[in-house]
């Protein structure tokens, strides 16, 4: 057997969509390549239609490629797609349950499928509940639940039957700051606890940051870059540092000793403002403050920012991640005024 | 196979606990075939003998058993477009169950609900004056709950494809009315001209109506019996092979 819960080469999928009397093919992946360990957490972060959601879809057996191959779960996802389903759980976008039925029905029925028997599913059912915080609400139908309850009780079905692979499609979107990180918490504990491996979308790059070990970033159906988030970042070129002269004159000093630090890039001045990127940004801000203090030089404010995965996505693909799927827009017009 | 029995049972019984969740769908469902038995049926008690029959109801009920088959399962797709909506379609295609038990469950629970309304159909009818054979009433009813379970699979089939009720609505009214009047399911079609006779011949479900009426005249040897019995057979193996088809169906 493959030691990987997944490993799939050359993943693709096209689609012929039609407009007007032609038609034309749309390959919303593109020959994608992964391969996920045992106990990790991965995220698949990219824009909207970068396909995300059409690699999942294969990868879960809701969707055939249309070229490459894939072994999830240990088993062959062409040839053996019940194997894979049986062994995996799969928390989609849309929900899983009937907004009017009892939601711990839902979930015996739900495992049921999976050949586990009535007592034994309320028994799980029960145990997840109490995991994740759902104590109390075995009775509740969907409709009356909040955001944040209903995404966990999606969560519970998609763990039921106790896979050792679980997808989660876009996990916490729509739901409010403090529903989402409770919920970030409760992934983490699943792997935890439970050592269930977690393959994720996601098009926020906060969640990618605080919940993945690595990151494969996708744009327009390709893998452009993958790795943990800190060495995509670092891969940027460090960090950015900040500093805002007490007045302008003083900028062309602050510059000078800028480029003085260890490992630094060119700096960039405007007005008041200096920037540049060094390696280590807390060390060189250190050793920049103790320098621009001996040489008199007065300074209004410092600030030293790692780079962020939005960073590593422009870098990549020379557009913003917040862009979403449209190209990058012109600049605004009064960035043109003088 | 046994996997298949096992799951067609746990979706049935989901799907049957949906529907008794929502009780007022099978009342309302009921309520036209109904009024249909109470407010129409009176109309035909006296033209009885032009309609082919001693008892008026012995006529009419078949009809309206077959109406209450037709309309009331070919909407329940409907109910499967809701479902696909709250993600619990997509979240079954996952599960390792038979794509044929995620139809057949919910085309039983059709089936037994149609079942159940038939009986209390003619049951309302009773007391109007229905006189019939009882075999010949049992046997419509089976053979309507067939063709009714048929219909909620080409139901979902269609639901399944279309996934949107603004496209589903039109094409059942397009499809049914014209079906409705041709296979004279209010009035014998041995009433209507020549040309319209010829055009319901055509309509499948006029012989399954004509065989119906046999049946509760107790005439189980009647030709039209044979071919209803054989259309419904035909259109219940079409129904099971198009629904499966379209839930093994990828959705893209």
């Amino acid at each position: 057997m493959i030691t990987g819960v997944i490993h799939a080469r050359g993943l693709s999928r096209t689609f012929r969509k039609k407009r007007g009397k032609q038609s034309a093919e749309v390959r919303a992946v593109a020959g994608v390549d992964l391969d996920v360990e045992a106990g990790e957490i991965v995220g698949f972060l990219g824009p909207n239609g970068a396909g995300k959601t059409t690699t999942m879809r294969m990868l879960t057996t809701l969707l055939a490629p249309t070229a490459g191959t894939a072994t999830v779960a240990g088993c062959d996802l062409l040839t053996d797609p019940v194997g894979v389903r049986r062994r995996i759980g799969y928390v989609s976008q849309a929900g899983s349950t009937a907004p009017e039925n009892r939601a711990g029905e839902e979930l015996v029925s739900h495992a049921r499928l999976y050949g586990v028997s009535t007592a034994e599913a309320t028994t799980r059912g029960k145990e997840l509940f109490a995991e994740l915080d759902l104590d109390g609400l075995w009775e509740r139908q969907p409709k009356a639940m909040s955001g944040g309850q209903r995404r966990r009780l999606d969560i519970a079905m998609g763990l039921v039957h106790v896979p050792g692979l679980v997808f989660l499609d876009e996990p916490t979107t729509g739901l409010d700051p403090q529903a989402r990180a409770n919920l970030w918490g409760h992934i983490e504990a699943l792997r935890r606890d439970r050592g269930t491996t977690v393959f994720l979308t996601t098009h926020y790059l906060d969640e990618a940051d605080a919940l993945c070990d690595r990151v494969l970033v996708i744009d327009k159906g390709t893998i452009v870059a993958s790795g943990t988030p800190d060495a995509l970042k670092s891969s940027v070129g460090g960090d950015l540092l900040t500093v805002t002269a007490a007045s302008a004159g003083e900028s062309a000093g602050i510059a000078d000793r800028m480029a003085g630090l260890p490992g630094a890039e060119a700096p960039q001045v405007d007005g008041d403002r200096v920037t540049c990127r060094v390696p280590a940004g807390g060390s060189a801000l250190v050793a920049l403050l103790r320098d621009l203090d001996a040489a008199g030089i007065e300074v209004a404010g410092v600030e030293s920012r790692r780079p962020s995965l939005d960073d590593v996505f422009l870098t990549v693909t020379g557009r913003s991640l917040r862009d979403g799927e449209h190209p990058a827009e012109p600049a605004p017009a009064e960035e043109a005024l003088p | 196979m046994s996997t298949l029995v096992r799951d067609t049972g746990t979706v049935f019984r989901r799907a049957l606990r949906t529907s008794l969740r929502n009780p007022a769908w099978l009342v309302i469902s009921l309520l036209q075939p109904v009024l249909y038995i109470v407010l129409f049926g009176p109309l035909l008690e006296p033209i009885a003998g032009q309609l082919g029959g001693a008892n008026a109801y012995q006529v009419f009920v078949p009809g309206i058993l077959v109406q209450l088959g037709l309309f009331g399962t070919a909407f329940v797709g409907f109910s499967l477009i809701a479902e696909y909506r709250a993600g619990v379609i997509e979240s079954q295609r996952v599960s390792p169950a038979p794509r044929a038990a995620l139809l057949l469950g919910r085309v039983l629970r059709d089936v037994l609900v149609l079942a159940v309304q038939g009986v209390v159909l003619v049951l309302v009818a009773v007391p109007f004056g229905l006189d019939a054979s009882v075999g010949g009433v049992a046997l419509t009813i089976v053979l309507v709950a067939v063709l009714g379970g048929s219909l909620a699979a080409v139901s979902y089939a269609l639901a399944l494809t279309l996934k949107s009720e603004d496209a589903f609505a039109p094409l059942l009214n397009v499809v049914l009315f014209p079906v409705l009047l041709l296979s004279g399911i209010l009035l014998p079609m041995t009433l209507a001209p020549g040309w319209l006779q010829t055009v319901s011949d055509l309509v499948p479900f006029k012989h399954v109506v004509d065989g119906a009426r046999a049946l509760f005249a107790g005439d189980f040897g009647a030709p039209d019996v044979g071919w209803g019995v054989l259309f419904t057979v035909l259109f219940a193996g079409l129904g099971a092979w198009y629904g499966t088809s379209q839930f093994r169906k990828e959705s893209g």
